[in-house]
C-alpha cells in the first residue's frame, strides 16, 4: 500500500509542478509570470534549478520505490539474515560526481545572473549639467506602514503609488527610515530590503506587453516583518509607456496648488490645514527634508486606486479610514494625531481629499 | 516511569527528578518539558492557521499574531526540537558508546535546569505583559522599536537557555572523547553519536555568537548601550550577520541528529550495516564544517553586493553534496535488506522524500538571485517547514516510538502510532506543500493577514486543512502515550529484535549504572556482531567491580533558579521599579552563591559494591 501511495503522491506532484511551471497565480502579483527582464532572468533560473531538482527527485524516487518493494521482509523470510554490506565505492563516486557537475551547471548562470542585477552603473554616470542623469532613479523610503517614492532628477514627489515608463531600465535607491523594511514587486523582480543603515540600489524593468496584461498596475509588498501591520504595507505601481511617463513627470513638476471650488471642498482644506497639514504635502514638490516628512505625500490621492494602500479608493472608505485607522491598519502612525472629527467635518475632509489630482486639474 | 511511582510515592519521585543527575532521568526530563513546549507551540501554529484559513480574518489581531509567530518559531527551535534532541542524545548516547554516564553528570542537570528555566521564562511573557513580536530571528531596528517587555522575555529567556544548551554541548563532546568503551574507536561508533559528537561542536562554535549578540541586545534595550542603534553610530546589519553565523549552523544542529536516529531506524529494520559508514561519517563532518561557510544565504536581499551573494550561492550549493550522499547511502542500506515497516520505520521511509523535497528548494534557494523572489515569502516557510518537520519532527516522532522501550521499558502502540503517522504525514504534506506555490504567487511571510483577490485563497485554506491533521496525529499520538503507560507492558533488552548497537543489549530502561562490566567492542554494530555469533550479551572488557556513582544534586536547580529571578530584576529595571535592583542582585546572589557552595563542598559520590552488583539479576547488566 505504501508505494502506491508514493506513486500517487509523486503523479500529484509532477501535476501541481506541471500546473506551476505553465503559469499561475495573478499577473499582476506572481513571480510566475514575470513582467520584465529581472524577473524574467530570476524566473529562467527557477525552470533551470526545478529541472535539475526534479531530475535528481526523479532518480531518488525510482531508486526509493524499487528500494521499499523489493525488499520488505516476507513472510518466511523472518530469520533470514541480508548480507551485510560495507559500501561500494564505485557508487559513492558516481553519487558524488553527478551533483557535482549538476551543480556547476547552475552555479555558472547563478553568478553571472548575480552581477548582471547588481549592476547599477549608470545609476552614478556623472550628470548632465543641468545635474540630471539618463537613467531613470527613483528614490524609495519604507516607513511604517507607507512609502514614498521621489525623483530626485525631477523635483517630482510621490507616495503609495509609483509610477514608472515602461521598457526602460528604472534605478532605485532605496532605504527605509524607522524600521527595516523590503521593497518587493513580485511580477517585475526580487525583492531588495531597504535598510536603516545604508542605501541599497539596484533595478527593475516593465515590459510593455506584460504590463498590459497586468492592468498596467502591479502590486507591490513589504516583505520584511516590521511590526503589526506589515501585511498591509502594500503600494501599487503604474506602468506608463515612456511619452505618457515624460508627459506625467512635467505635469507632476508644473503641478499648482489645489484650489477646489466646491464649497464643501473648501471647508475640508480648512480642516485639513487644521490637522493635517503638519505632516502630509500636497504638492509633489516638497523641499522638506526627509525628517520633517511624517506622512505619505498627497498631491495625487484623487488619483490613486486604494486608500491607505489597502482599501477601495472611494469617499466611504476614506472615511472609514480617517475616522479610525487603526481598525484598518494596526499601530500604525497616524491614530490619534489630530483631533476628532464629526460626519460634516469628515465629508469635507474626504472631498477635499478626493479634489487633490494632478493630471486631470 | 508509573511502577517508580507507585513504590515511592509522588513526593519523592518529584524530589527525585529536581536532583538527579543520571543522564537517563535528565533524558526524560528533556522529553517532558520538550514535549510540553512543542505542543505550545503547536497551538501557536494551529492559531497562525485559523487566521490564515480566509482573507481578511480576524480571528487574532495583528499583535497578537506577530507575538503568535515569534514565539512559534522560537519555542518550535530552542524549547521544543532542540531539547527532544538533547533528550534522546542523553538517553542513548552514553549507552551507544558503552559508557555509565556523561562526562559531567552535574553539569548535563545543570544544563537542563537552565534550559528549563529559560524556557519558561521566555513563555511567561503571554501573561506579562506580551509575548515578543520581532519574529525568531528579532532584527535588531524591529525588535529595539518593539514596545513593552516581549523582546526582553526573548533576549534573557534565550540568553539563560542558550547557557544550558552550550553546556550540554560540550559536556557531550567530552563524554564521547573521554569514555567511549575498550575497542569503541571513533570508526565504530553509531551514526547516533556520531552526529551528536558533531551537532555538538557546532553548539560550541554556534551558541557563542548568540550568546554574545543576545548580549547587545539586552544592553541596547535594558541598559542603554548603542550596539544596534543607528542614530547613534550602531549597525543592524551586525546583528543579521551574528544571528545567522548562529542560525544556520543551528540548522544543522537540528538536522544532524535527526539523520542520526535516521540511520540507526534504516539499518536496524533492514537487517543491514549501514551502507558506506565511512561516507556518512566524512559527509556529517562535512556537512558541519560548510554549515559555518553559508550564513549569509539568509542575507541575500539585505544589498551585501554580487561578490558576497555570488561566494555565498556556490558555498551554499556545495551544502548538497554531502546531503546527497547521505541519501544515496540511506537508499543503498535498505537496499537488499529484509524490510520491516513498524513505526519508525515509516517515519524514516517518509522522511526520505519529504527530505529530499525541502532539500532541492534549499539548492534552489541557493540561487541567489532566484532566492531575491523567495526570500521572505511563503516559498521559504514551505521549504524550512519540509526539512525542519520533514526532516526533524520526523525523526522525533521515529525516535520517540523507537527509543520509548529503551527509555522507559515498555513499547508505544503500533497500531495508534500508525494512525498517527498517516495523519501526520499526510497533513505535513497539505499544510507545506502548497505553501510553495503561494510564495511565488507574491504572497509574503510572516503576514497577518491577506486581501482577497490576490489568488492566494484557495492555497490557504488548503494549508489551514492540512495543519488540522497534523493536530489530529499529535493528539493520538498522546493518547497512545497514555494508554501505554497505564498498560505498562514490560518488554525486554532488544524489543526491536534487530537491534544492533550497545544499547539493545541491556535491560529496558537501563539499569542506573548502565553496564555492570564495561563491553569490549569488536567492531561496527557491537551487539550485532555478538548476536551472529549466537550470544545473547556483550563481551566484557573488565572484571565485575565497584562502580562510581555521582551523587543526586539539588544545586542545578538552585543555580538555575537565581538566574530566573535575577532575569526578573534586569527587565523592570528599565521601568525604574524601586524592586527591580535588589531581585536582580538578589538572584545573582542565589547562583554565585550556588556555584560557590558547590565548588567548596566535597562531593566524593558513592560506590556500588561488587556484591551488590553479583546479586543483582543477570538480565540487568552485562554478563560474562
Amino acid at each position: 500500500m505504501k508505494d502506491r501511495l508514493t506513486k500517487w503522491r509523486l503523479l500529484s506532484v509532477f501535476a501541481v509542478l506541471a500546473l506551476a511551471l505553465s503559469g499561475c497565480g495573478e499577473p499582476f502579483l506572481s513571480t510566475l509570470k514575470p513582467a520584465g527582464d529581472v524577473a524574467k532572468q530570476q524566473y529562467n533560473l527557477m525552470i533551470l534549478s526545478t529541472v535539475i531538482m526534479v531530475t535528481v527527485i526523479a532518480v531518488v524516487t525510482v531508486i526509493f520505490v524499487l528500494a521499499i518493494t523489493r525488499f520488505r521482509r516476507k513472510k518466511g523470510d523472518e530469520n533470514k539474515i541480508p548480507k551485510q554490506v560495507e559500501g561500494s565505492h564505485l557508487l559513492e563516486i558516481i553519487w558524488t560526481v553527478i551533483p557535482i557537475i549538476l551543480l556547476l551547471i547552475l552555479a555558472v548562470p547563478t553568478v553571472t545572473a548575480t552581477f548582471d542585477q547588481a549592476n547599477v552603473k549608470d545609476m552614478d554616470k556623472k550628470p548632465k549639467k543641468d545635474g540630471t542623469r539618463d537613467a531613470l532613479v527613483v528614490n524609495v523610503r519604507a516607513n511604517l506602514y507607507w512609502w514614498e517614492f521621489e525623483y530626485p532628477d525631477y523635483k517630482v514627489m510621490t507616495s503609495q503609488e509609483l509610477v514608472v515608463p515602461t521598457d526602460q531600465k528604472v534605478y532605485f535607491n532605496l532605504k527605509a527610515s524607522d524600521v527595516k523594511h523590503s521593497f518587493w514587486i513580485p511580477a517585475a523582480g526580487g525583492k531588495m530590503d531597504t535598510n536603516t543603515d545604508n542605501v541599497n540600489k539596484f533595478w527593475l524593468k516593465f515590459d510593455s506587453d506584460k504590463s498590459e496584461e497586468a492592468g498596467n498596475l502591479f502590486y507591490g509588498k513589504c516583505a520584511e516583518l516590521c511590526g503589526p501591520s506589515h501585511a498591509l504595507m502594500d503600494f501599487k505601481v503604474e506602468t506608463k509607456s515612456q511619452d505618457d511617463f515624460k508627459q506625467w513627470i512635467s505635469t507632476m513638476q508644473s503641478a499648482k496648488p489645489a484650489a477646489p471650488t466646491d464649497t464643501a471642498a473648501v471647508e475640508g482644506q480648512k480642516l485639513f490645514e487644521q490637522n493635517c497639514l503638519s505632516c502630509h504635502a500636497t504638492s509633489p514638490d516638497d523641499s522638506r527634508p526627509e525628517q520633517a516628512r511624517l506622512a505619505p505625500n498627497l498631491a495625487t490621492f484623487g488619483e490613486r486606486s486604494r486608500i491607505a494602500g489597502i482599501l477601495d479608493h472611494n469617499e466611504e472608505e476614506l472615511k472609514n479610514w480617517i475616522r479610525d485607522p487603526e481598525k484598518y491598519k494596526p499601530g500604525n502612525k497616524m491614530t490619534g494625531t489630530y483631533k476628532q472629527l464629526n460626519e460634516q467635518e469628515l465629508d469635507q475632509l474626504a472631498a477635499y481629499l478626493m479634489s487633490l489630482k494632478v493630471e486631470e486639474q | 516511569m508509573s511502577t517508580i511511582a507507585q513504590k515511592r510515592g509522588f513526593a519523592s519521585t518529584v524530589w527525585d527528578y529536581l536532583t538527579t543527575v543520571d543522564h537517563k532521568k535528565i533524558a526524560i526530563l528533556y522529553l517532558i518539558a520538550g514535549g510540553i513546549f512543542f505542543l505550545m507551540g503547536g497551538v501557536e501554529a494551529m492559531m497562525i492557521r485559523a487566521q490564515l484559513a480566509v482573507p481578511n480574518n480576524d480571528f487574532v489581531s495583528a499583535g497578537l499574531f506577530n507575538e503568535l509567530l515569534t514565539m512559534h518559531g522560537t519555542t518550535m527551535i530552542f524549547l521544543a526540537a532542540m531539547p527532544l534532541l538533547l533528550a534522546f542524545m542523553n538517553a542513548i548516547m552514553p549507552l551507544q558508546i558503552g559508557a555509565r554516564d556523561v562526562a559531567f553528570p552535574f553539569v548535563n542537570a545543570l544544563g537542563f535546569w537552565l534550559f528549563f528555566f529559560g524556557g519558561l521564562f521566555l513563555n511567561l511573557s503571554w501573561f506579562l505583559g506580551g509575548a515578543p513580536d520581532a519574529g525568531w530571528t528579532s532584527y535588531a531596528s524591529l525588535s529595539l522599536a518593539s514596545e513593552g517587555h516581549g523582546i526582553d522575555f526573548y533576549a534573557l529567556g534565550l540568553q539563560i537557555s542558550g547557557f544550558g544548551t552550550l553546556m550540554g554541548g560540550i559536556n557531550f563532546l567530552v563524554t564521547i572523547i573521554n569514555m567511549r568503551a575498550p575497542g569503541m574507536t571513533y570508526m565504530r561508533m553509531p551514526l547516533f553519536t556520531w552526529t551528536t559528537f558533531v551537532a555538538s561542536a557546532l553548539i560550541l562554535f554556534a551558541f557563542p555568537p548568540l550568546t554574545a549578540s543576545i548580549f547587545m541586545l539586552t544592553f541596547d534595550r535594558m541598559f542603554g548601550a548603542n550596539f544596534f542603534n543607528v542614530a547613534a553610530g550602531g549597525n543592524t546589519i551586525i546583528w543579521e550577520h551574528f544571528f545567522w553565523i548562529f542560525g544556520h549552523p543551528e540548522v544543522y544542529i537540528l538536522i544532524l541528529p535527526a539523520f542520526g536516529i535516521f540511520s540507526e531506524i534504516f539499518s536496524t529494520f533492514s537487517r543491514k550495516r549501514l551502507f558506506g559508514y565511512s561516507s556518512m561519517v566524512f559527509a556529517t563532518v562535512l556537512i558541519g564544517f560548510l554549515g559555518f561557510m553559508v550564513w549569509a544565504h539568509h542575507m541575500f536581499t539585505v544589498g551585501l553586493g554580487p561578490v558576497a551573494n555570488a561566494i555565498f550561492a556556490v558555498a551554499t550549493m556545495a551544502i548538497a553534496v554531502p546531503t546527497g550522499i547521505k541519501i544515496f547511502n540511506w537508499l543503498l542500506t535498505i537496499w537488499g535488506g529484509s524490510i520491516k515497516f513498524t513505526v519508525p520505520m515509516l517515519y524514516a521511509v517518509a522522511f526520505i522524500p519529504s527530505f529530499v523535497a525541502g532539500g532541492v528548494t534549499g539548492v534552489m534557494q541557493a540561487v541567489a538571485p532566484a532566492d531575491y523572489q523567495y526570500h521572505d515569502s511563503y516559498f521559504i516557510v514551505a521549504h524550512f517547514h519540509y526539512v525542519i518537520v520533514g526532516g526533524v519532527v520526523f525523526a522525533l516522532l521515529a525516535g520517540t516510538h523507537f527509543y520509548w522501550p529503551k527509555m522507559f521499558g515498555t513499547m508505544l502502540s503500533e497500531k495508534i502510532g500508525k494512525f498517527t503517522f498517516v495523519f501526520f504525514f499526510i497533513g505535513f504534506h497539505l499544510t507545506f506543500f502548497v505553501q510553495h506555490f503561494l510564495g511565488l504567487m507574491g504572497m509574503p511571510r510572516r503576514v497577518w493577514t491577506f486581501l482577497p483577490g490576490q489568488g492566494l485563497d484557495t492555497g490557504n485554506l488548503v494549508s489551514s486543512i492540512g495543519a488540522a491533521f497534523m493536530a489530529v496525529g499529535v493528539i493520538s499520538l498522546l493518547i497512545n502515550v497514555v494508554i501505554t503507560s497505564v498498560k505498562n507492558e514490560r518488554v525486554g533488552n532488544d524489543p526491536w529484535e534487530d537491534g544492533r548497537t550497545l544499547e539493545w543489549a541491556i535491560s529496558s530502561p537501563a539499569p542506573f549504572y548502565n553496564f555492570k562490566q564495561l563491553p569490549l567492542v569488536r567492531g561496527l554494530d557491537a551487539y550485532w556482531l555478538e548476536k551472529m555469533e549466537g550470544k545473547t550479551t556483550l563481551t566484557p572488557a573488565e572484571p565485575i567491580g565497584d562502580i562510581h556513582m555521582p551523587n543526586s544534586s539539588f544545586v542545578p536547580f538552585v543555580i538555575s533558579l537565581g538566574l530566573f529571578i535575577a532575569a526578573f530584576g534586569a527587565m523592570y529595571h528599565v521601568d525604574d521599579k524601586a524592586w527591580a535592583l535588589p531581585v536582580l542582585i538578589g538572584g545573582l546572589v542565589i547562583t554565585f552563591g550556588a556555584m560557590i557552595y558547590r565548588s567548596l563542598k566535597d562531593d566524593h559520590g558513592f560506590h556500588i559494591h561488587k556484591e551488590e552488583l553479583m546479586e543483582e539479576n543477570d538480565d540487568k547488566g552485562v554478563k560474562a
